[in-house]
Order: C-alpha cells, then structure tokens, then sequence
C-alpha cells in the first residue's frame, strides 16, 4: 500500500473522502472520459475519419454509457458514501448566501459560507446525475430502435446531441476547478486536504 | 449578526467585518443529528430529469426551428463551427473500416459481374468518357443530418447494367466496396431508376477521399446509407443480400420517409 497521507506523520492533515467515495468518483470518470471520447470520434468529423471503425466505436460508447451509473449505485453500499450524498442534496441557508456571492462574483472567502460541500459543487453533482440519466433514457431509445415509437427516435436523439454538448461544456468547467485547485485534487486523489485548505474553501464542514 | 438570514444576504456587511466567525450559526446544518436543511439536490436532479423529458416530448417543434435558424446560420458562418453543432448542416463523415486505401486514376477499378452477359472493368477515365448526369437533390442521413441541394454528377447505374446485359432470373445488384468491409444492395428495378448514379463528381467537384472518392454510389430517393462510399463492384445477384448496415437493423428498402421508423420528407 502506499503511504498513507492521514498517516499520524501528517497531523495536520484532514479526512475528507473515504476509498468508496474515491472509487466511485474515479470510475464515474473514467467512464465519463470514454464515453465523451466516443462521442468525439462518432460526432467530429476529422476525429471520426481519423478513427474509422465506427460499429466498435458505437458498441464502446453504448456500453460505457449503460456502466455510467453503476459505480455510485455501489458505493451506495458504504455508509461514508451515502453521508456525502447526504451532504450535497441538502441546501442550507448558507448556500443560498454562496450562490449569490457567486452570481455577484464575489470571490472572497468571507462572502462564500461552504459546509463539506459548497453550494455550486452541489449544484453540479445533482445536475450532472439528472443529466446522465436523461443521456442513459434517451441513449437507451436510441439502441434499441424497436422498442419504441418512430417520433421518440428523432426526439430521443435531439435532446441526446444537445445535452451531450451542454454536459461537455459544464465537464469542461468541472475540470477546469479542479485544475485550479491542487488541494481540492489531491482530497479526491488521497482523501486528505490539508486544515488550512479546509478552514479557507470549506469552514463550516465539521471535520 | 443581528436579523435573520435575509438581512445577511441583504447587506455583505456582517461578513466582511465579523470574518468566519459569522459562518458558526450555520454550522448545524452540515450536522447530520441536527435537520439539515432543504433537499434541494434532489429536486434539482428530478427538474433536470423532468427538462429531458419535456424535451423528448418537444423535439419535433424544437427541431424545426433550431434547424432552420441553423442552416441559415451556417450559410453565413466563415469559421465552420456551426457544422459541429448538431443539425447545424453538413456532412458527417461515418467509415465503418478501421482504415481505407487511397484509390486515383491510375488504381482505381469498378468490376461489373455476377449475373451478367458481359463482365467487366472500368477505369476512371473510362467511367469519365460514358454521358453524365448532374442531379441536384438533398441528402438526408439515417441518423437525423440532412444537407439540401446537394449536386451529384456521374454514371446512370442503368447504363453500366445495360452495358453488361444482364441475364434472365436476375433480382439484385449487391455492390461492394474498396474499404473491405462496407457492402449495400437495391432490387434490380430500383438500380434501373433514373436517379441512381455511379456518381464521380459532388457539389461540382469531383469526390474526395473523405467523401467516398473517387466513385461512389448515388441512391438519390433513399436514406444516405445506401450511397456506398469507395464503390469497387457491381455483382448482379439472384436475390437481394442484406448489406453491411442492413446485417444491423437498417431497412433494406430504405426510402426518405417510408423507411427505418422515420419520417423525413422525400428526398425526391
């Protein structure tokens, strides 16, 4: 096993995601990743005629995309992992205060109230599960063509193309953040993130 | 620290001066002993899952305003970009090999066999030499992209079939192609009609690699799928083989609008 970073060496360190929350995010996105590549392959044309096969190509993204939701349906199985579910569904007064500091785009610390989660990252957890299931619904119409009447076809289609690109500009955004935030990566990566990260971006999470 | 939530939210005053000390009211909230505030996570996930829906359920109207503010964008549109959008207009480029040769003037081939009297072989220029037809028709994919008033010029199928003669008992054409593994086939009545070329030429020019060059198949009343791209052979058959989609769940009589569950206006 690695070195442990929670190891009592690094006492000022704080537990923030448990192995079943870090696998499931890293699995999620893993599957995120093949199914926006496949997507790039089956949609932009320079990408598709420099990868051809497009039958194989279309199974993977298929695939992919029916596993999506299968990694936080297990972790559901931990209780660490439903706590931190527990904590983005629900909003408290706090977040309203975060959300329109960020509408106002006022950055400072003091005007950004966050508990383990802040506001906007429970925004985006709770729309990104909608629209990947909205992906799955309208994926699932889409392979299996005979399943369901002629006009959902088109419509299912429709609102798979431009969800797809909406959810590839807001994953865009999402990676863009945890670019930019070395400690918030490596709380994912390792589960810990330092107090000092923890009292800035997060004060009111109990830790 | 005086008032309530609203007031706080009124004025940034009390954060500024007071610093984190003010985030500690809140603190009960992220506790889970305590009530922890509204569920609004989830009524976000089922408003996006309900948006979906109603999307499925508007995407007729939806479609046929998005796609002609498209098209007429995309005619004024240096850059491209809009052909990246969906329905934003153009062609989309579908290999079902993992790598095609290159074919010129100089390699390329078209044989003419099966059921025929005369088999035979065309080189470009050959193809080139026989009267042409320039059609002007709109394309329409099986996958939903359509791109009006597409000219195609090349061969009438008709005429390469009469040149060969074909025999008696004869049903189909299958046609392969020089990728290896794509193949189509019509009925030998729908490879008579007029508006199935041997094209060699699109929009004026003549076809490019990416496009199927430098001869492919021009099947102007069905879905686009039929035009087999990289067209190597001509074989006159009994009865109708299913081509390489067809094998998958495409119709084999894939007419605009009559066909593989969709409803597209005609193409012809």
């Amino acid at each position: 096993m690695p070195l442990r970073l929670d190891a009592p060496g690094r006492s000022t360190g704080v537990r923030r995601f448990g192995r079943a929350s870090r696998w499931a995010h890293r699995t999620t996105a893993a599957l995120m990743g093949v199914c926006v590549v496949t997507a790039a392959c089956l949609y932009v044309p320079q990408l598709a005629e420099l990868v051809g096969r497009r039958e194989l190509v279309v199974r993977v993204h298929e695939w992919a995309g029916l596993a999506l939701p299968v990694p936080v349906l297990a972790g559901l199985a931990s209780r660490a992992f439903r706590r931190d579910l527990g904590f983005l569904n629900r909003f408290g007064p706090h977040d309203r205060v975060w959300l329109r500091a960020a509408l106002r785009r006022d950055k400072r610390a003091a005007s950004r109230p966050a508990g383990k989660f802040n506001a906007g990252q429970k925004i985006y957890a709770a729309w990104i599960a909608g629209a990947t299931l909205v992906m799955l619904g309208t994926g699932l119409i889409m392979w299996f063509t005979h399943l369901t009447p002629l006009v959902w076809r088109t419509s299912a289609t429709f609102v798979h193309d431009w969800l797809a690109l909406t959810i590839g500009i807001v994953l865009a955004g999402h990676i863009g953040m945890a670019l930019g935030d070395p400690e918030a990566r490596r709380g994912m990566r390792t589960g810990s993130v330092s107090r000092e990260w923890a009292e800035r971006e997060h004060p009111l999470w109990r830790k | 620290m005086r008032g309530g939530y609203g007031n706080l939210t009124g004025t940034r005053v009390p954060w500024s001066s007071d610093g984190t000390r003010v985030f500690d009211k809140y603190v009960n909230s992220e506790q889970p002993e305590e009530p922890r505030g509204k569920p609004v996570g989830r009524r976000v996930l089922l408003g996006t899952l309900g948006l979906g829906a109603l999307g499925v359920v508007t995407a007729p109207t939806l479609q046929r305003g998005l796609e002609s503010f498209l098209a007429s964008a995309s005619d004024k549109d240096p850059t491209g970009l809009t052909g990246l959008l969906p329905n934003g207009g153009g062609f989309r480029y579908y290999s079902v090999a993992s790598s095609v040769p290159r074919k010129d003037a100089t390699t390329y081939r078209l044989t003419i066999d099966g059921l025929v009297d005369r088999p035979s072989t065309y080189t470009l220029a050959e193809l080139r030499a026989l009267p042409q037809t320039r059609m002007v028709r709109d394309v329409q994919c099986v996958t939903g992209w359509r791109v009006p008033d597409t000219p195609f010029e090349g061969v009438r199928l008709s005429r390469l079939l009469d040149a060969a003669g074909v025999r008696q008992g004869a049903g189909a054409v299958r046609f392969t192609c020089f990728d290896g593994a794509y193949s189509e086939s019509l009925t030998l009545d729908q490879a008579r009609r007029a508006d199935v070329l041997v094209a060699l030429r699109m929009q004026d020019k003549d076809l490019n690699h990416a496009h199927g060059g430098p001869v492919r198949l021009y099947v102007a009343p069905m879905y686009f799928y039929k035009s087999a791209k990289w067209l190597s052979g001509i074989t006159v058959t009994k009865d109708v083989q299913p081509g390489y989609w067809e094998k998958r769940g495409y119709d084999v009589d894939a007419w605009v609008g009559r066909s593989n569950g969709r409803d597209d206006a005609p193409t012809t």
